[in-house]
């Protein structure tokens, strides 16, 4: 067999899809309830009024296969509050982690300089950032929900502050390990500090602040979705959260799958920025 | 006042150790002058405190003690005065061969048009034998390449001394060899004074009017100051034809292999003048000299200033 590797590894992607997909729908054929099960359905009906009929058992490949066509086919309608398009949704999720992320840089970038071009600091902030570090950005959400007063700006400054320390450290990790001959090069040239900054330090950072800057990324997308979740009102979290109300569980998977997607979306627009900032010496 | 070019003086340096107290001097009391115009090598085992020496004179690093005056001018920090060619080329990956030699013509004279610079530039590259390559990234170079580079980066600056750390170390000897008629040519050419770091002999007389010896670090002392009494259109191809060149580079050898490691218990220590090294003309002497009747007392053999 003379195929490359990448494409047999795709056949072996689609068996496995295809497979899981069988199996799944094997597994999702309407049982023979046994009569206990349709008494107790039958009580939850009564419980869950006109709701309950779309609770019946866990939801086949096909039903989920009929949200997908459904919501993709008709992205960004507006119905009201509660019902929105999936291209609405994700909208409102990637601009409040776009926002919070770009807060985040404007903040981290020049201060990971400042740390990494200074041991004294380095020193000095260690402590607050290693405290700071592992606190669950959703524990921030009360204090920012009082002091903001605004779910929305909540939000975003919950994904600003996930989005802080990767990129916060990554950029001072960077700056601190650029290769001493290139400094002394530009010691040697007399080049003013912003010229130094700009053409050698973040040169030989931006891979490290790159990395960091994706890691970041990674995690506002899944922090963003619990924290729409909390704060309810848009975005793709609150759509999850909407339609487990609703007991519509294909809207569900439907979403997370969309989750996945965008999430890779993303993940995959900064490994192309780092592919290009990369240097090989 | 000083009528040198270059002046160093009682230059000493001292690294703490690791519990923070000052250790041993790795050299103390340095002194040696440069002219205008003049190569300058450094020959020492690994450890006897060149870099540091070379970086004091860059003013990437500071002495503990005393201190180098070029052009009547104190050294207190890096200047474009002086060009430096790393060890390791140094050289920014993320630039292209052109990028990296512009970057440092545009430090030097900032108001130049972006053309001007890159003519200047093409013009020390192809200095180098480089100009088919400006485009290309310091990944896609060979050893011989990139520190060819990093040469016309220190020429492109037009300093008034250049400042070689081993340049060559890492290379291998055929391209060596090519670099060395290379950077004598230019050398020669632009008249460029220049003190180099060198394991390489054969290198040292080649390229030097004169050759530093230091003895072995701790405490290393410039040992003697060899003249290359060789003509200076000497080429690496015709040099060994010479009968001055066996002599002295036997002399060279001679001290690295025997005389730089008991340096500091033997009778040339006891004469030593740190500030007046003795200065030696190997290749003028014939073998059969007599050493001379200095009345017992024990006398160094070849001195020219004692
Ligand atoms: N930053 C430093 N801290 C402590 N010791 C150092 C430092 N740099 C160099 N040394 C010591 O100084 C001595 C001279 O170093 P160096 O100038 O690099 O020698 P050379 O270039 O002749 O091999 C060595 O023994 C080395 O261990
Ligand atoms: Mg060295």
């Amino acid at each position: 067999m003379k195929t490359t590797l990448t494409f047999r590894a795709a056949v072996l992607s689609l068996f496995i899809f295809v497979m899981f997909i069988g199996v799944w729908h094997l597994a999702t054929l309407a049982p023979k309830e046994s009569a206990a099960t349709q008494a107790a359905n039958a009580e939850y009906a009564e419980l869950m009024g006109k709701g309950a009929e779309k609770a019946s058992g866990f939801p086949s490949p096909e039903k989920v296969g009929s949200a997908f066509v459904k919501y993709l086919s008709d992205p960004f309608y507006d119905n009201g509050p509660n019902d929105k398009g999936i291209g609405i949704q994700v909208g409102y999720s990637l601009l409040r982690v776009g926002t919070g992320f770009l807060l985040a840089m404007l903040f981290a970038l020049p201060l990971g300089f400042v740390i990494g071009m200074s041991p004294l600091m380095t020193r000095a902030l260690n402590p607050f950032i290693q405290i700071l570090k592992p606190i669950s950005p959703l524990a921030w959400m009360p204090l920012a929900l009082y002091t903001l007063k605004d779910s929305e700006v909540s939000g975003i400054f919950v994904i600003f502050i996930c989005s802080l320390w990767p990129m916060l450290i990554n950029t001072a990790f960077g700056v601190a390990g650029v290769r001493r001959d290139w400094i002394n090069v530009a010691r040697t040239l007399e080049v003013n500090p912003l010229r130094k900054a700009f053409l050698v330090i973040l040169p030989a950072a931006a891979p490290t602040i790159l990395t960091g800057m994706r890691i970041s990324m990674g995690i506002a997308w899944i922090v963003i979705v619990a924290a729409e979740m909390l704060v309810g009102g848009t975005g793709i979290g609150y759509f999850v959260w909407n339609e487990w109300n609703n007991l519509a569980l294909p809207n569900v998977i439907f979403a997370i799958t969309m989750i996945g997607l965008v999430g890779m979306a993303l993940d995959l627009g900064f490994g192309t920025l780092q592919k290009f900032v990369t240097y090989r010496e | 006042m000083t009528s040198h070019f270059l002046s160093v003086e009682g230059l000493a340096k001292i690294y703490p150790t690791t519990d923070g107290k000052p250790g041993t001097p790795v050299f103390e009391d340095i002194h040696f002058a440069i002219e205008r115009g003049e190569f300058i090598c450094i020959i020492g085992h690994s450890g006897c405190g060149k870099t540091t020496i070379l970086n004091v004179l860059a003013g990437l690093e500071e002495a503990s003690a005393g201190g180098a005056i070029m052009d009547d001018r104190e050294i207190d920090g890096p200047s474009l005065d002086r060009g430096v060619v790393f060890q390791g080329h140094a050289l920014m990956p993320w630039m292209t061969v052109l990028g990296n030699v512009a970057f440092a013509t545009k430090s030097r004279w900032p108001e130049w048009s972006k053309a001007k610079i890159e003519e200047h530039c093409t013009t020390y590259l192809e200095m180098v034998g480089l100009g088919h390559a400006i485009h290309k990234k310091p990944a896609e170079l060979s050893g011989g390449m990139k520190q060819r580079v990093g040469i016309a980066r220190a020429f492109a600056i037009e300093p008034k001394m250049l400042l070689l750390d081993e340049p060559f170390g890492a290379l291998d000897a055929l391209t060596r060899g090519t670099i060395q008629d290379e950077l004598l040519k230019i050398v020669r050419a632009t008249q460029q004074t220049v003190f180099m770091i060198t394991h390489d002999v054969d290198e040292a007389i080649l390229l030097a009017d004169k050759v530093i010896l230091m003895s072995n670090g701790p405490l290393a002392k410039i040992a003697e100051i060899v003249e290359i009494t060789m003509p200076r259109d000497r080429t690496r191809a015709e040099m060994h034809h010479d009968p001055q060149f066996y002599r002295i580079r036997n002399h060279l050898v001679d001290f690295l292999v025997n005389r730089s490691k008991g340096y500091a218990g033997s009778d040339a220590a006891q004469l030593h003048d740190a500030k007046h090294p003795p200065v030696v003309r190997p290749g003028l002497v014939s073998d059969g000299t007599p050493p001379g009747d200095n009345g017992g007392r024990p006398v160094l053999k070849q001195v020219v200033n004692q």
